[in-house]
């Protein structure tokens, strides 16, 4: 039997946050994608903060969790919320239409 | 371990502008809705920044800690508290005419900036990686609202909506890099941290470096460092002048100082490993500010470029990591901001009948027709370009002198070259405003723009004159930095 240790889930949560960080830059669809993208990474983050407590025996990383969560909840809202007034404007969220300013 | 009432004196600024951001919000709220209430929001936020101000002032001298060190109050963080203060509230009286005019001027608008200023004040205070992020958030979330508050403009929410998902990316970034940053330190706060990255043998460090590289990448996209600028340009054109303002002022000197924090309490032992990165990034901002706003017809987008540039030259001074080098920055901001806002002044003051206008060309001829806005212009651009006897020069000159005493020789002479390069496209604008022929004259300016005009040209002149004050603080606030007692 495989002893799960701290690099376990540091593995975990780095393919995550990678997955998370394509997500932004691969995807050319949807400015909601990138959202869930953004939620994705700083739950990567979390389970190294939980995976780093748990192994420190320190509950730092716990609390900081929870304030990463609740801040999450608030970029979350804040994210939408300019969606909706991006989509009143110009009649789509597809990324590629994100195009009125250059250079 | 309780602490008793007098020992929170030292956060009595942050608790006065939150509770005050309350009670403004509630009081804009409730009110029966009129054309003056954004206004008299507006002031009573400034009523609240001055108070702020005042009690930050007469605060003792001595360096206090909180929150079992989670929160410092030095005089470091009290000086760019007053930076801070300053570029809000000069911002907010700049804002009062254009919304009017554009009928804009809503309450939030006010709220949204105190938020803001509350979250910059945490950030600067940091002694921990959890107030480090609180306070980051605070502002970022403030700033994206800001951003897109001209809800009716497609360039408006656009620059929101970049913003927001860069500033997003880069805050994710951050984390990760902090959230490494504690499994190898074992500790969140900056003293601890400092002593397990002197002491940790070699596996444990090879962790934290990659921390503090992931944390300097979310932290060079709050500064808006080359190579993470990319919405600079962007977020200054689209969001409305004001704010544009507001951006290039106390959010870079907030982050700028917070930068300055954690790599000098935090990684003080690392000074080799995070100096080549700040010399990466200042050589990069310094050469792309100079470089990309050759091209630029939009002033704002100009000024974002001139922005990179400036960040890259205080930058200069971060990598010497001497005390000379820090002293530097800190003035290279203060002096940064007077000339920030005072240019943003005078875009706000290029109206026509029909509107704001923003492209250079719209400046020709503006010596004719007005002739000390055109001077006072004339002397802010100088200032930035670096030419003596203006504040700019100074800024510059303290910079570069820290870089060449730390034998950073190649960074000193990129630097005056992308000075002289900068040089050209504010002479451009000179040349525009004093050669070209007139174009139809702009409106007058407001008062309040007239005033902070003014309040920078003179500021810029006066240095000269009258350094000490500004040295002597800027010297007091590194040593406090530097020599902060660890408790």
């Amino acid at each position: 039997m495989m002893e799960i240790g701290v690099g376990h889930y540091l593995t975990v949560a780095a393919c995550l946050f990678t997955i998370g960080m394509l997500g932004i830059f691969l995807n050319r669809k949807n400015v909601i994608i990138i959202l869930m993208s953004i939620e994705l990474m700083l739950l990567a983050v979390n389970i190294n903060f939980v995976a780093f407590s748990h192994f420190l025996g320190d509950l730092t990383g716990q609390v900081f969790t929870l304030f990463v969560l609740t801040v999450a909840a608030a970029e979350a809202a804040i994210g939408l919320a300019i969606v909706v007034v991006y989509f009143r404007n110009r009649g789509s969220i597809a990324v590629e239409d994100v195009n009125m300013m250059k250079g | 371990m309780f602490e008793g009432p007098q020992s929170f004196a030292p956060i009595i600024p942050e608790i006065i502008l939150a509770i005050g951001a309350m009670v403004l919000l509630m009081y804009g709220a409730f009110r029966a809705p009129s054309e003056n209430l954004g206004r008299d929001v507006g002031w009573f936020a400034i009523l609240l920044f001055a108070l702020t101000l005042g009690y930050l002032v007469l605060q003792p001298a001595s360096s206090s800690f909180l929150f079992h060190d989670a929160f410092v109050v030095d005089r470091f963080a009290r000086f760019m508290k007053v930076l801070v203060l300053v570029g809000a509230s000069v911002a907010l009286l700049l804002s009062f005419d254009y919304f009017a005019r554009a009928k804009l001027m809503w309450f939030e608008i006010p709220v949204l900036m105190v938020l803001a200023v509350v979250g910059m004040m945490v950030m600067i205070s940091s002694n921990d990686l959890i107030t480090l992020y609180v306070g980051l958030e605070l502002q970022s979330l403030a700033l994206y609202v800001l951003a897109a508050i001209r809800r009716n403009d497609l360039r408006s929410s656009e620059a929101g909506l970049k913003y927001f998902v860069l500033g997003a990316l880069s805050s994710g970034m951050l984390l990760y890099g902090m959230s490494m940053i504690y499994g190898f330190a074992g500790a969140t706060g900056f003293q601890k941290i400092a002593t397990a990255a002197s002491a940790g043998d070699a596996g444990a460090n090879i962790g934290l470096i990659i921390g503090l590289v992931f944390l300097l990448v979310g932290l060079a996209f709050k500064i808006s460092a080359v190579p993470f600028h990319m919405w600079t340009p962007d977020v200054y054109e689209g969001a409305p002048t004001p704010v544009t303002a507001f951006f290039a002022g106390a959010p870079k000197v907030a982050a700028m100082a917070l930068l300055v924090r954690v790599l000098v309490q935090a990684f003080p032992g690392n000074v080799s490993e995070w100096q080549q990165i700040i010399v990466f990034l200042s050589i990069m901002s310094m050469l792309i500010g100079a470089f990309a706003a050759i091209g630029q017809t939009n002033i704002k987008r100009l000024m974002a470029y001139s922005s990179i540039g400036h960040i890259g030259f205080a930058l200069v001074g971060l990598a010497s990591g001497s005390n000379d080098g820090l002293e530097a920055v800190v003035i290279y901001l203060a002096i940064y901001m007077v000339m920030t806002l005072g240019a943003f002044a005078c875009i706000l003051a290029m109206r026509r009948k029909d509107g704001m206008v923003e492209s250079i060309d719209q400046l020709a001829g503006l010596s004719q027709s007005n002739l000390s806005m055109a001077f006072l212009f004339a002397m802010l651009l100088f200032s930035m370009a670096g030419i003596p006897p203006l504040a700019g020069f100074f800024a510059k000159f303290y910079v570069f002198a820290a870089a060449v005493k730390a034998e950073l020789y190649p960074l000193a002479v990129i630097g005056v070259i992308a000075s002289v390069v900068a040089a050209f496209y504010y002479l451009r604008i000179i040349k525009v405003m004093f050669f070209d022929e007139a174009s139809e004259p702009f409106q007058p300016a407001e008062p309040y723009v007239r005033f902070v005009m003014w309040a920078a040209g003179v500021f810029v002149l006066a240095y000269v004159v009258v350094p000490a004050p500004l040295i002597d603080a800027a010297s007091a606030a590194v040593r406090s930095l530097r020599f902060a007692p660890t408790p």
